[in-house]
């Protein structure tokens, strides 16, 4: 990552956000800004993010340190699980004289 | 919890089920004539900055960064309504009357945040001086013996520990930055250095309200130390600008605010009591 604002056309890395919005609740992924570091990023985060009450705890991750799946491979990727019902609970039967099933 | 209950939580509250607050917090009662005049310079204060930080939305250095002035003039905005319609209630004027309908003699801000917005760098400067004295204002006020100024001290103490804490960010980092931020940010705190010995003067109005109001020299030590303390990790040096001849809490003004005052004012008296 080079040093934001080196050039003038450049502009600040961008930061994805999570929030969680309770206790027992997960962080969930509400959005991204853009931050000079990470220090910064927090304080975007909690200007933009959390106007409204929405959170009690922060994540923010650099965007460019998440690797993500191939949207154009989704199909080689995704579609295996299709026609696999031996996957799922339901497909099997249940053996006569098992309980509490 | 069920499940619809968890997607509540992530999601968006639905505008018909929302319960707003109370928007000027735990103010009751009338104020004397003394205690107004002294809400009406904390207002004053807060209302010229809030205007002031207004202008950065669409022309700070990003999006993000109009986001964090805009939020910090509206938190600034919050603080001027409960203290302005406090001081209103010794002379039964309205909040808006006392925003709109005072002329720059009548304003008792000081000269601080009539200071012009400058570039970020001086924005950031003023607000960083700013903050660091309210912080020290806001904790000491919640020890009042008036109720409405602590319950306002005690809302607005925490905001401004976050402005504070934004400015800090800023000030390190462009002093820290480049040569040419770290040249522009100690320019910028020598400008507004000259303002901050009137944030600190102790007068007629303050020593009568004893008790009552902090002393504003005794808030001194406090924010000498939150500034040293930013400085040294910033490796700046405090600036040595001897003080202005400020007298805004007589009603004395630079230049400068009549131009805020005529921005912020001829709506509401070009339309008298429009509503919308």
């Amino acid at each position: 990552m080079s040093t934001p604002g080196e050039t003038g056309t450049e502009t600040w890395p961008l930061w994805e956000v999570f929030v969680r919005a309770g206790r027992g609740l997960s962080h969930v992924h509400v959005g991204s800004l853009h931050a000079p570091d990470e220090t910064m990023a927090l304080r975007n985060a909690r200007d933009l993010y959390t106007r409204r009450n929405e959170g009690l705890s922060i994540w923010v991750v650099p965007a460019a340190a998440i690797t993500t799946s191939d949207p154009d491979a989704k199909g080689v990727f995704f579609e295996s699980p299709a026609a696999k019902n031996y996957r799922h609970a339901v497909y099997y039967t249940r053996a006569e004289g098992v309980k509490h099933l | 919890m069920n499940d619809a209950h968890v997607d509540d939580l992530h999601g968006d509250v639905s505008v018909d089920q929302l319960q707003l607050s109370e928007e000027l917090l735990g103010v009751s009662g009338t104020a004397s004539q003394d205690v107004a005049e002294y809400a009406m310079r904390l207002g004053d204060d807060a209302l010229i900055l809030a205007q002031q930080l207004g202008w950065w939305i669409s022309r700070a250095p990003e999006l993000e960064e109009d986001l964090a002035l805009g939020n910090i003039g509206l938190d600034l905005l919050g603080h001027a309504r409960a203290l302005l319609h406090y001081a209103g209630t010794a002379s039964d004027r309205s909040e808006d009357d006392l925003a709109y309908w005072r002329d720059e003699s009548e304003f008792r801000s000081c000269w601080l945040v009539e200071q012009p917005n400058g570039h970020f760098g001086d924005t950031i400067a003023r607000q960083f001086l700013f903050s660091a004295y309210q912080a020290e204002l806001y904790r000491e006020l919640q020890r009042s013996d008036d109720a409405s100024l602590v319950a306002i001290a005690g809302k607005a103490d925490r905001e401004v520990r976050y402005h504070l804490d934004h400015a800090t960010q800023w000030i390190l980092r462009l002093a820290g930055g480049t040569d040419e931020s770290r040249e522009r940010i100690t320019v910028s705190l020598a400008e507004v250095w000259p303002y901050v010995d009137e944030l600190f003067t102790d007068d007629a109005l303050t020593e009568r309200l004893s008790g009552t109001v902090p002393q504003p020299s005794a808030l001194r030590a406090g924010f000498d130390a939150t500034i040293d303390a930013v400085l040294a990790e910033a490796e700046l040096e405090r600036p040595a600008a001897k003080p202005a001849m400020a007298a805004g809490r007589e009603g004395r003004h630079s230049t400068q605010l009549g131009y805020i005052l005529a921005e912020m004012q001829w709506l509401a008296r070009r339309h008298p009591g429009a509503t919308w």
